[in-house]
């Protein structure tokens, strides 16, 4: 019984709450309470997922699937399979981490920001779990919504402007997605992936007819995750967002994307395009991490630390290599566990000390060990030291796609050096050294105990992750072990294929 | 099957961490000191019952605790191994990693972050025991990159000096290069076995006996990378005098006695790949001899105390790897061991020292210390001897084998042999130069004043040990006990450590290579009647060179101290080469950092992110003012109006799907 509702029910009770939160009183922190329970209610009851998952069976679980609109063809199709399973539980996991990083942090406007956060849960898992094309597109709509109201009325500089960009960036290319989507239901009479993936995949349509939409497709999601050099939004979003929505703003969703669709639709297409999306990982996996290396504001450190850290997911994705995939998975929800984690403590540095800028910082480890300590675990959690979640994820990423490209992975590898090199040397501005003298006029105050339950469960997974790897692989494989097989079933077609105008038959 | 419970060899240290890592700020000192040092005591004791059930075990001994990192066909798992090298590092490792926790309860005992050392100390045997326990590449990885993190957290364990934290950093930095190598090497083993597992790997190998070079040594060669970076060889041996920074027990433990060899003990570990790579293996003996006698040159005329035997490690190292080169491994092992007794006792004396003299480190403020510290003396002596290779001393067996094994090695052996023999004279030089400086001639200390009027010296436990820190005046005085015991313990291995290894060729068995023989190989060069003769020569050939390089110090540091001063004015610029350490930093700052800064702070971020990926998206961004304005108007108003958008949106949504859906109709 519950297994036929349940991801209706994860989906859904965010809205609920938000629909609650949108007539609560704005006192005192009755909203942020009550916005904390329904995350926890909603992380609760994610976990009915892996703990009745089945691990032998490779297809969608927990499946709904009910007609919703019959003309045109709308099915109300919910599912999961080993690449969602992780994500959605990301998604509730970083939840309850939200609202607690709010908490102080939104003082004003806290209705409207609570109302958004929780619609912005229902969307991201929503795309998660959305297994009809419609459906699925209505959630990723959604997903960039909330998220571009957010950003402009909370970004303490240019707001405004990021979440502009931010909206060009994004809601332009999803009007793409939308004609692609709307065109394979010409073709094809249906929104619902699994018959599309039947129908694509028995050889209805020459694979050129399909170049146009994969690309569409691509581009979408590749400006989402985002993909060297689509990236011009992420370094002012995650600088003017408030920390729980940079927290989720990118990674998850496009990778996700990129896996069920491009791969999952149309894996003739994404293989003949992996030359170039390989090339894209392995410079934007470098450009990122030295850009890093020239920031002073620890928030665009950050995002393009991000930046280089997603394309190790690029480059496992289009290896087609099955540990490399499975390391891109794996990588992806590292990415939202790690880069959330630092986000959330340089949000609590900037709670007490006003700056994100780290050349003002300076011998913080003595007066605020246990913040110092929570920040050198998540940056050796990032840096990849073995025994972290980075590392599986990386070296999954790495020695996978090591089997296919040699010289581009021996470059990406260089990324490692780099990473270790921004990483630490943010934490020695921060930390060691004489005390500045932002630091040493401002009293010290470590973290509170809410802190601490934002922070220690993070660095607990991080830590899980890297140890006990096989618990969260182990439904990951199964996924992706096909997309490996079916990619490489498919011939390619020619790259000259890419040159095909849209639609030509 | 005898289960040994070999991870809890490493898993002890573990949880000594992580009681004083998470409590040990709330605790009281002896409870800390308590919890470390059971936590190092416990491996040792479990190495001492292993010895005693050695004989019986069928080896290598393999304890397979599951699946790791397990995608597609690919898994590595926890999984320890057991053999004569391993038995050989853990010994060593556990051993000297004890004796060296006792004495920090003294050296350390009035540090306020005396709970932070003590569960970094334990951190960093855990990923050493990790290390030589391991029976795959990638846990083994673990080790490698544990103990550099244990290294950063030690090396910079006073961080509010920027000195120690950038050292940390530095070392941190560059061991990733060599890191770098590490991982390819194992991308290629999966490429080419489909697995990271020792036994699998060399099985593989050992069934192929038609596999010569080729991607065995690009393997082997990304081996040595990593090793170089490890063990601080050129060309990334830069790390380590730097890592001086550090408390000086650390020094003596990470940075002398374990961690430094394990870039030595992966190659006599993999040797089954070097075996079939000459070219690997004349890289790794070419490494070796280059940094053996580049680091002792630089060692000649450092005054820093252990600015000295930091080079020196990485002279010694160097000649470990010649050992591992010639594929002599058992012999670059044996110079590991005895190593590791004579260098931390070397680092743990040169403590005392700078404990009696308050935090002084300048051997040009020392002198005449030889009667105020009779025991650090004696030790140190030891040491010195044992070092520069005296007979029967533990460093003249070790360093002899190798030189030997060098010696008769074809292609170039001989030219080898003669520079790791001049070397050794070196070695003997800047040794018994520190050894004057430090223990005889006047005191030159700033303490001498001091003390005329001071209470007779005495070992006081209860002294403020704000050393290397804050450098504070006392009387000079002999450590505690707690600290001198460790001493007078690594003196006796270092005389008599070398016992173990003695050559035939000097009337012994050698015990120490035949015991090593199913690990890491027979030596190339076996003993035989016709060479005892031969070995015999070369044996007193270094000695002489030894005695040689004693006598050259005693007379520039005893019998004519003005001599040096003289020497330099007359060689200023070659002077100038070794004291500035060849510019080899400043060298390094030139040709790799600064272009790496510039291209990152100037090409990238600010022409191509903000001129071309952030301005071109400004310029759409401006173009479509029209739609800012509407975004601008969602800003405002309540709730209500919110969901007007959102309703607004969907509908936009809904029209636009069928305005799409009908143009690709008329598009049809």
């Amino acid at each position: 019984m519950l297994n036929d509702h349940i991801l209706t029910a994860i989906t859904f009770v965010p809205t609920a709450g938000a629909l609650v939160v949108a007539f609560l009183p704005r006192k005192g922190r009755v909203i942020p309470a009550f916005t904390l329970l329904v995350t926890l209610v909603t992380f609760v009851l994610s976990l009915h997922l892996p703990a009745h998952f089945d691990y032998a069976h490779h297809g969608f679980q927990f499946e709904e699937n009910r007609p919703w609109i019959s003309s045109p063809a709308i099915r109300y199709h919910l599912g999961v399979d080993g690449l969602s399973l992780w994500l959605v539980l990301l998604t509730t996991f970083l939840g309850p981490i939200g609202v607690l990083i709010s908490w102080r942090a939104i003082e004003t406007r806290t209705r409207e920001f609570y109302f958004l956060f929780l619609l912005q849960q229902t969307a991201m898992v929503g795309v998660f779990v959305a297994l009809d094309l419609f459906l699925y597109y209505g959630f990723w709509e959604l997903s960039l919504v909330p998220m571009a109201i957010l950003i402009a009325m909370f970004g303490p500089n240019r707001g405004r402007a990021a979440a502009l960009k931010f909206f060009l960036y994004t809601f332009l290319p999803s009007g793409l997605l939308l004609v692609a989507i709307l065109w394979l239901y010409a073709k094809t009479n249906t929104f619902d992936f699994v018959q599309l993936q039947a129908l694509l995949g028995n050889g209805t349509f020459a694979p050129q007819a399909l170049w146009w939409v994969s690309l569409a497709f691509l581009v979408a999601f590749a400006v989402k995750v985002p993909v060297f050099p689509l990236h011009g939004w992420l370094a002012d979003v995650i600088q003017e967002a408030p920390t729980a929505m940079a927290m989720v703003v990118a990674g998850k969703l496009g990778l996700y994307s990129i896996f069920r669709f491009n791969l999952g639709l149309f894996p003739a297409q994404s293989r003949a395009i992996a030359p170039l999306m390989i090339v894209l990982a392995v410079v934007g996996l470098l450009y990122g991490a030295l850009v890093a290396l020239a920031q002073t504001d620890m928030k665009r450190l950050i995002a393009f630390s991000i930046l280089g850290n997603l394309s190790f997911c690029t480059l496992g994705i289009f290896c087609f290599a099955v540990a490399g995939l499975n390391g891109a998975v794996f990588q992806t929800i590292n990415e939202g566990v790690t880069g959330g984690a630092l986000l959330v403590l340089v949000a609590l540095l900037y709670e007490r000390y006003g700056t994100y800028d780290m050349t003002l910082y300076g011998g913080l480890a003595a007066k605020l060990p246990m913040l110092a300590t929570l920040f050198v675990i998540t940056s050796l959690a990032l840096i990849g030291l073995p025994l972290f979640n980075g590392f599986i994820g990386e070296f999954l990423v790495l020695s996978g796609s090591f089997q296919v490209h040699p010289q581009w992975v021996a470059a990406a590898t260089v990324g490692v050096i780099l990473s270790a090199t921004y990483m630490l040397w943010m934490v020695q501005r921060i930390f060691y050294g004489k005390e500045s003298s932002l630091v040493v006029n401002r009293p010290a105050f470590d973290l509170n105990v809410r802190e601490q339950l934002t922070l220690w469960p993070m660095a607990i997974l991080m830590l899980a992750m890297g140890v006990a790897s096989p618990y969260w692989i182990k439904a990951i494989d199964g996924a992706m072990s096909p997309l490996a097989g079916n990619a490489t079933s498919v011939p390619a077609s020619p790259p000259a294929a890419i040159q095909l105008s849209g639609g030509a038959q | 099957m005898t289960d040994l419970h070999l991870w809890l060899i490493p898993l002890v240290p573990l949880a000594g961490f992580l009681v004083n890592g998470l409590l040990g700020r709330k605790f009281q000192k002896r409870v800390v000191t308590t919890v470390a040092l059971v936590a190092s005591l416990i491996p040792l004791l479990q190495v001492a019952v292993i010895v005693t059930k050695f004989g019986s075990l069928a080896l290598p001994h393999i304890e397979n605790l599951g699946p790791w990192i397990q995608a597609g066909s690919f898994h590595a798992d926890f999984s320890f191994q057991l053999d004569q090298l391993t038995l050989v590092m853990l010994s060593v490792v556990t051993g000297v990693g004890f004796l060296i926790h006792i004495y920090s309860v003294g050296y350390m005992g009035e540090e306020d972050g005396y709970w932070r050392f003590f569960a970094y100390m334990n951190l960093f045997l855990f990923f050493m025991l990790t290390l030589v326990l391991a029976e795959n590449f990638l846990l083994m990885f673990v080790g490698w990159e544990g103990v550099g993190l244990a290294s950063y957290l030690l090396i910079g364990f006073w961080y509010t000096r920027d000195a120690a934290a950038n050292a940390g950093k530095k070392a941190f930095i560059v061991n990733r290069i060599g890191d770098f190598g590490v991982l390819l090497a194992m991308f290629l083993l999966i490429e080419h076995f489909g697995s990271v597992s020792f036994t699998e790997v060399f099985s593989a190998i050992a069934a192929h006996p038609a596999w010569q070079g080729g991607f065995l040594t690009a393997i082997a060669l990304f081996i040595v990378l990593g090793a170089t970076g490890k063990s601080a060889q050129i060309p990334l041996y830069v790390w380590l005098p730097d890592a001086m920074e550090g408390p000086t027990p650390v020094s003596a433990l990470i940075h002398a006695a374990t961690m430094v060899t394990a870039g030595v003990y992966i190659v006599a570990r993999t040797h089954v790949i070097f075996d079939r790579s000459p070219y690997a293996l004349a890289i790794v003996a070419i490494i070796g001899v280059a940094t053996a006698f580049f680091a002792a040159t630089i060692g000649l005329v450092q005054t820093d105390i252990k600015r000295v035997l930091a080079y020196s490690t990485i002279s010694q190292l160097g000649y470990m790897f010649l050992g591992c080169g010639v594929a002599a491994y058992s012999a670059g092992i044996f110079h590991l061991v005895t190593h590791a007794f004579f260098k931390a006792l070397l680092f743990l004396a040169a403590g005392s020292v700078i404990h009696a003299l308050s935090g002084e480190q300048d051997m040009r403020a020392m002198g005449g210390l030889r009667q105020k510290i009779p025991i650090t003396f004696w030790t140190m002596t030891a040491a010195v001897l044992a070092i520069s290779g005296f007979p029967p001393l533990a460093g003249f067996v070790s360093k002899d084998e190798i030189l030997y094994q060098t010696f008769i090695a074809p292609n170039g052996g001989k030219l080898l042999w003669a520079i790791g023999l001049l070397t050794a004279g070196l070695t003997s030089f800047y040794m018994f130069r520190l050894w004057y400086l430090t223990f005889f001639g006047e005191s030159r200390t700033q303490t001498a004043a001091i003390e005329e009027e001071a209470a007779p010296v005495h070992a006081r436990s209860d002294t403020k040990l704000v050393l290397e820190a804050e450098p504070q005046a006392h009387p000079v005085h002999e450590s505690p006990w707690i600290m001198l015991g460790p001493l007078v313990i690594l003196a006796i291995l270092s005389v008599i450590g070398g016992w173990m290894g003695w050559p035939e060729g000097l009337g012994g068995s050698n015990w120490f290579s035949r015991f090593l023989e199913p690990a890491v190989g027979v030596l190339p060069a076996p003993s035989s009647p016709e060479s005892h003769l031969t070995e015999l020569i070369l044996a007193l050939v270094s000695t002489f060179v030894a005695a040689s390089g004693w006598l050259a110090a005693h007379i520039m540091y005893y019998a004519r101290p003005e001599l040096p001063a003289r020497l330099t004015a007359q060689f200023p610029a070659r002077y100038a080469l070794l004291k500035n350490k060849y510019w080899v930093d400043e060298i390094y700052a030139a040709i790799v950092v600064a272009p790496v800064l510039f291209i990152a702070r100037w090409v990238l971020a600010v022409l191509i992110d903000r001129g071309l990926i952030d301005g071109g998206s400004l310029t759409a961004g401006y173009s479509a003012q029209g739609l800012g304005a509407l975004v601008a108007r969602i800003q405002s108003g309540n709730i209500r109006s919110y969901a007007g958008w959102l309703a607004f949106f969907a509908a936009a949504l809904l029209a636009a799907s069928y305005f799409g859906w009908t143009t690709h109709f008329f598009l049809q």
